[in-house]
């Protein structure tokens, strides 16, 4: 299984060549929220998408019909698409052969926030017919397969901040077994809104370093305090190889290897020295063939959290040894915040144009080394270096872990 | 308010909240067939009707609306009916 296109909407770029732009010259997309008035809210900050032309896209008619969510992610499979150079019509038979997955943590919740507010203060006579069609989380897969004619299998990963990792393996899985020739797979997210803010801030979630919100996503650095909510979409057109090379496609990696484990712990709390965290990256490289010596890149999970830094930490060295010392990592989160269901397929996407470019994106915001984050995050800058597999990490709410493993061809 | 000023209101709704082509509004223009307005579309342009008009428009009154000209005809006999 190979990748063939990409497409993303993110805090740092509204596509793939913006986006890698900025996330080499290491520029923050975090900046005050806008969507609504923070000033009440303990957090004040978030990595917000801004400028999106929709109507360069689609019709208003058609876009005001979904949730943001389902827009990015729109957006980001008409990216891919056209990146791969696949269209299909509506009778193609070859469109029985291509599908989507989708993976998203809460879906429409903007519009379920709206809704309830309209049902409690005008009655429920008011809610609108497609509050359920713009809330459930599967619904920006439902729309790219009647748009985009895909006819394959149709599915949805709601795995928190794994979803969209979970899409692209499971993607990959479904090619494998030959139920597909062509999937597009990735997640979005759109939850900055009230009550998202509200309960991860409840939660002591996110960051409040709110008077400096290019520097509150500091993934690994001593003084994190909490990730920063990101929006926005990636998708990833993963395609059976001799498919791919028939039709002339340009291959950008490989998807060698798709790792799950489960913590078992918590709900929220990642199991203390990174144990489920560590066997799902073991499973991706048991599943790719690899050893950890092959892997050259990391783009970890690296959510800015106290707890997450330190564990994913713990379990690199517990997988990769010795070697856990000289491998590279980065957190390209200090830089599109953290884009929870969207996360994965933004990350698994970096990893791909590393591969491709040879060049690390950094982490940024690394000032004060945390005496327990000890390893190489490739602070501040890019580094160039030839990449030839990569792993991404990513771990849910839950207790969701996933890594993929990505490799040049 | 008058037939044509009925009229003119529900074209700028129909143009700013559902999203439709100004030009392809006419009186006979059916909303499903015409206008692709699916059924889901057509409850949001009935919430509104009711919500702009001040009217109150009973399912069984709401399923004799197929056009342009039916749902005015609808909004003036609520107005001034």
């Amino acid at each position: 299984m190979v990748v063939t296109g990409l497409g993303t909407v993110n805090p740092i770029g509204l596509g793939v060549d913006e986006t890698w732009k900025q996330a080499r010259a290491a520029v923050s997309g975090v900046g005050r929220i806008t969507h609504f008035d923070p000033t009440e809210f303990a957090t004040k900050i978030a990595g917000e998408v801004r400028g999106l032309d929709l109507d360069a896209y689609l019709p208003r008619k058609e876009y005001r019909r979904m949730d943001r969510s389902a827009q990015f992610f729109w957006v980001a499979t008409s990216q891919a698409m056209a990146d791969a150079g696949l269209a299909y019509a509506e009778d193609d038979p070859a469109a029985d052969r291509a599908g989507v997955v989708i993976g998203s943590g809460i879906g429409g919740i903007g519009t379920t926030q709206a809704e309830i507010d309209v049902m409690r203060e005008r009655g429920p006579g008011r809610v609108s017919p497609l509050a359920i069609t713009k809330v459930i989380s599967n619904m920006g897969a439902g729309l790219v397969s009647i748009d985009f004619h895909l006819y394959g299998p149709n599915n949805c990963t709601v795995t928190a901040c794994a979803a969209s990792a979970n899409a692209i393996g499971d993607a990959a899985e479904i090619i494998r077994r030959d139920d597909a020739d062509v999937m597009v797979a990735g997640g979005t997210e759109a939850a900055i809104c009230e009550f998202a803010v509200a309960g991860f801030s409840s939660a002591k979630a996110v960051s409040t370093r709110n008077d400096d919100p290019e520097g509150a996503s500091r993934p690994f650095d001593a003084d994190r305090d909490g990730f920063v909510m990101g929006e926005g979409a990636a998708v990833l057109i993963i395609e059976e190889y001799e498919h791919a090379k028939a039709r002339g496609a340009n291959v950008y990696a490989e998807i060698l290897g798709y790792g799950m484990s489960s913590d078992g712990y918590h709900i929220t709390l990642p199991r203390p020295g990174g144990a489920g965290a560590a066997k799902a990256m073991q499973r991706s490289l048991d599943n790719a063939g690899l050893a950890a010596a092959d892997i050259d890149y990391i783009n970890a999970h690296g959510t800015s959290t106290v707890a997450n830094d330190v564990t994913e930490t713990l379990a690199i060295k517990s997988v990769f040894g010795a070697g856990a010392s000289s491998v590279p990592i980065s957190s390209t989160k200090s830089m599109t915040g953290h884009l929870l269901g969207g996360a994965g397929a933004v990350e698994s996407l970096m990893c791909v144009l590393a591969i491709r470019d040879g060049v690390v994106p950094p982490t940024i915001n690394y000032t004060t080394p945390d005496p327990e984050c000890d390893l190489d995050y490739v602070p501040n800058e890019a580094r160039e270096m030839t990449v030839r597999r990569a792993m991404t990490n990513s771990f849910g709410f839950g207790g969701h872990n996933v890594a993929l493993i990505f490799g040049a061809v | 308010m008058d037939r044509a000023d009925i009229e003119a209101k529900l074209i700028d709704l129909l143009v700013d909240e559902l999203g439709l082509e100004r030009d392809n509004i006419t009186p006979e223009a059916r909303f499903e067939e015409d206008l692709d307005v699916d059924s889901l579309g057509v409850v949001e342009m009935l919430m509104a009707l009711e919500d702009n008009f001040g009217v109150k428009i009973p399912d069984d009154e709401a399923e004799t609306i197929t056009t342009v000209s039916q749902a005015v005809d609808v909004v003036a006999s609520k107005l001034n009916g």
